[in-house]
């Protein structure tokens, strides 16, 4: 298992009965692959849709119907379509559980970079402000390096800004760590992996839970 | 009354050089492709666009971009144009990105005679650089104000002659907010009925912001994702 299915797998098992759940673009959206049998769940699309299904059959693309990275998408029995400033006000308005989003940058404060990388061509924010600063639960699925083995868990994000304090839980390949008051928690550990090596790898303090639980994927 | 109007040309005749022109669509999806069409042919420059997007290269508001029309663009994400890319590191074009939800939000607000709002959306971010915050409870809130333009374009899916609209799936988007917000909207609809065939308790967009309604003639509908591959694939 690679390290992004890892990661989509294990956040898969935090998605609950009953949950409205926006995913990210790219990584995020292969969670909707592993949810565990049995649970209704609705994903929304933040261009306006609530209940998108799988991606549509080949030949059988609907251009009025596409998510939020402008794919074609499928509908689920009772979806519901509206606008975008509905579909922002649902996000805004605190009635997301769950929204997963990647990140460039994330820290021990729990701020979130994953817009904009100065010097370089800036494409935009698209959606991801809003999800932040909205969303009850906000995860971050990411790989824990980057290519170049660096840390992207810091002391403190050095790109700009998507959100000040918005993060509650970073998902990676190597465990879940838990954005607290008193800092970045280590809650879970993936298999094949110490704590030591986990610190050694993360750039911002952690502190190992008490607690701490083998990472569980399915 | 009858808003509708023979052409899209006809349509978008009288738009003047420097306007701001709002655009519906979400990417490709719910672009209004033949008054975008219309306007290009009139080649008026010096263009204030406000849509979520710019289309992509070849398609859409791209086809604007390349016809040098935009002086400039208010949006959420460009990342599908490598054109804008140029023209805005070469200063050509002066872009101002917006959070998705704030800018839908200000949109909304304009056509609804709310001045300015406070978000949470942005703090802490160079999103609120500059402007006003305000404590209210126990959160922080930054000072958005409204957007309004002198032209909107839209599309959607069935209209009738006086304006009322309805949309189909996600191409629906940022077009009923704009739809409000502009003292000039023109509606591009694939079809025009009769009134009293659209359910009224249906209908998204009353009749009484819209004041033109043209039918478009033929429609792409390009899927963005497949669009850019085939594109990237051609180019290869």
């Amino acid at each position: 298992m690679n390290a992004k299915e890892t990661i989509a797998r294990r956040i898969a098992r935090e998605v609950k009965d009953g949950f409205y759940v926006n995913l990210g673009i790219g990584l995020p959206t292969m969670i909707a692959s592993y949810l565990p049998q049995g649970i209704d769940v609705v994903f929304q699309s933040e261009n306006g849709m609530l209940g998108v299904g799988p991606p549509p059959a080949e030949g059988e693309a609907d251009p009025d119907l596409i998510n939020a990275g402008k794919q074609p998408v499928t509908e689920v029995a009772g979806c519901s379509y509206f606008a975008s400033e509905e579909s922002f006000a649902m996000i805004r308005g605190g009635h997301m559980d769950m929204s997963v989003l990647g990140a460039m940058q994330v820290d021990e404060q729990g701020n979130l970079a994953n817009w904009m990388i100065p010097g370089k061509m800036v494409k935009g924010m698209g959606g991801a402000m809003d999800l932040v600063a909205g969303a009850r639960r906000v995860i971050v699925a990411m790989e824990h390096q980057t290519k170049e083995g660096e840390s992207r868990i810091l002391k403190q994000c050095t790109l700009p800004l998507t959100g000040m304090r918005v993060v509650h839980d970073i998902v990676t390949e190597f465990g879940w760590i838990r954005v607290t008051p008193d800092g970045l928690v280590l809650t879970e550990i993936a298999e094949g992996i110490e704590p030591a090596e986990v610190q050694r790898r993360t750039e911002a303090r952690l502190t190992i839970s008490p607690d701490l639980q083998a990472m569980l994927v399915l | 009354m009858n808003k509708v109007v023979e052409s899209a040309e006809a349509a978008v005749a009288d738009i003047a050089p420097g306007s701001t022109i709002m655009l519906g669509g979400f990417g490709l999806c719910g672009i209004p492709e033949n008054l975008i069409a219309a306007l290009v042919k009139r080649r008026i420059t010096g263009l204030h666009t406000i849509s979520n997007n710019m289309g992509v290269d070849g398609f859409g508001m791209g086809l604007m971009l390349e016809a040098g029309m935009i002086a400039s663009h208010i949006g959420s994400y460009v990342g599908e144009n490598r054109r804008l890319e140029k023209m805005v590191i070469s200063g050509e074009l002066n872009l101002t990105l917006v959070p998705q939800g704030t800018l839908a939000e200000r949109i909304r607000a304009g056509g609804a005679g709310i001045p300015a709002f406070y978000t949470p959306t942005g703090l802490g971010t160079i999103v609120a650089e500059g402007k006003e915050t305000r404590q209210i409870g126990d959160r922080t809130y930054v000072l958005e104000t409204a957007l309004r333009a002198d032209v909107a374009l839209v599309k959607a899916w069935k209209g009738d002659r006086l304006g009322n609209l309805v949309y189909r799936r996600t191409a629906r988007n940022f077009n009923p907010a704009m739809a409000t917000a502009a003292k000039l909207t023109i509606a591009e609809v694939e079809q025009l009925v009769d009134p009293g065939e659209l359910d009224p308790d249906h209908i998204v967009t009353p009749g009484i912001y819209v004041k033109r309604v043209v039918v478009g003639e033929s429609y792409v509908k390009p899927i963005e994702s497949a669009f850019i591959k085939a594109k990237q694939g051609g180019a290869a």
